[in-house]
């Protein structure tokens, strides 16, 4: 049977896949956020996971407003990245596994989650952005993906609460698949940030380091805040936080925590590190 | 279709109401992810707006550069992202823009953030 094996949460700021592209590991900017990721790979080294499901958010490659899913999961054999206008350069595609997309799809469905399908699908910053930084060498035995996308582009935006309960689904989904399948879930996104508007630039450190110790210890405490309370606290964007709720509630038990790092600024952003491991 | 919850400083939530207003504004922002969508904007600009249907409002916006503008008529940041990165403006560019700060003092407030 499948196994979930850990849980990683990390931000997928644009400006990463420049200074990934421009090798700037050892810059003093951009040193404090590079270095917590070696200890992650190693992790990732040691368990080996064959599938990741990248739960991320689309910003304007794939979906536009002319159709915009709340929830939409990728069941394609590959998946392409393109430009995305402004200059980050375009990466090889990444391989999918379709059957076990169909799973999870068939098995959310059963349990009243009806999902977006995509055989085709772009995945832009938010999926590429985590899988560069954990998985920087890609060979021929390259790690699998599924792409989960949710919509933080237009409100209604789903709910923590929502964002919990298919989660849990999720998971189950995962756990019910036949196949001797290792799989990682990448929470990605966030912390707090605000691009627009005059309050862009809004970072909430407390609320950040909280949401790093809750999402591991408690994250059915942010069940009944709502998206707007979310926003009021996070900042417009930060509402990506409800992504790392859906990875968490995936899995069961309270995790152990392998590594975590957190660094303001990157970007407008608070940048979250964190890389959970399965308990039995 | 409105959100009717008390407002944030600052903060416009995007929603069915603003995704319908700044429809146009974004598939234009949209299509700049193809290069020669790129240049022909860059070409003759007021014959891209027309292309997309912009208003009167969203193409002054847009033709002063003015963010705030551009959102108060529909854009969507993510979308807006895309026409900044054709005018050579970083999202710190644009904070700084939208605050009124210098972009100095706008990153520094950022760093600050950390403190």
């Amino acid at each position: 049977m499948a196994k979930i094996v850990g849980g990683i949460c990390t931000s997928h700021i644009p400006a990463i896949g420049n200074a990934i592209a421009n090798e700037l590991f050892e810059d003093e900017y951009w040193k404090p956020f590079f270095d917590g990721y070696p200890p992650v790979r190693e992790w990732l080294d040691k368990v080996k996971p064959d599938v990741a499901i990248v739960v991320y958010n689309d910003h304007g490659l794939n979906f536009f407003l002319d159709k915009m899913p709340t929830f939409s999961i990728g069941a394609a054999p590959e998946y392409r990245n393109d430009d995305e206008g402004w200059g980050i350069p375009t990466i090889p595609p990444f391989p999918g596994d379709p059957k076990l997309s169909w799973h999870i799809i068939n098995s959310l469905h059963d349990e009243e989650f009806d999902l977006c399908t995509c055989q085709e699908m772009l995945v832009d910053h938010g999926f590429t952005v985590p899988m560069s930084l954990l998985w920087p060498e890609r060979g021929e035995d390259q790690i699998k993906t599924i792409p989960f996308c949710v919509n933080t582009v237009q409100h209604p935006v789903a709910s923590p609460k929502r964002c919990l309960a298919i989660g849990e689904a999720l998971g189950r989904a995962i756990e019910s698949y036949p196949e001797d399948t290792k799989v990682v879930i990448l929470g990605t996104g966030g912390l707090s940030h605000q691009l627009d508007g005059e309050r862009a630039g809004h970072i909430n450190k407390e609320f950040d380091l909280e949401c790093m110790e809750k999402i591991v210890t408690d994250p059915y405490h942010y069940k009944d805040m709502s998206i707007h309370e979310l926003v009021k606290l996070a900042g417009a964007q930060g509402s990506e936080f409800i992504l790392w709720l859906i990875m968490r509630a995936a899995m069961k038990t309270t995790p152990k925590v392998v590594h975590q790092n957190y660094h303001i600024p990157i970007s407008n952003t608070g940048a979250g590190l964190l890389c959970l491991e399965t308990t039995a | 279709m409105t959100n009717t919850q008390e407002p944030i400083f600052g903060t416009t939530f995007f929603d069915g109401e603003m995704a319908m207003k700044g429809y146009g504004l974004n598939k234009m922002c949209y299509s700049f992810n193809k290069a020669e969508n790129r240049e022909e904007f860059l070409r003759d600009e007021e014959a891209y707006y027309d292309k997309f249907g912009l208003s009167e409002a969203q193409k002054e916006a847009c033709r002063k550069r003015i963010v705030l503008d551009m959102i108060a008529e529909g854009g969507n940041i993510y979308y807006l992202a895309k026409l900044a990165g054709i005018l050579g403006l970083s999202v710190q560019d644009v904070g700084a823009q939208m605050t009124g700060k210098t972009v100095e003092d706008f990153k520094q407030m950022l760093v600050d953030a950390g403190k």
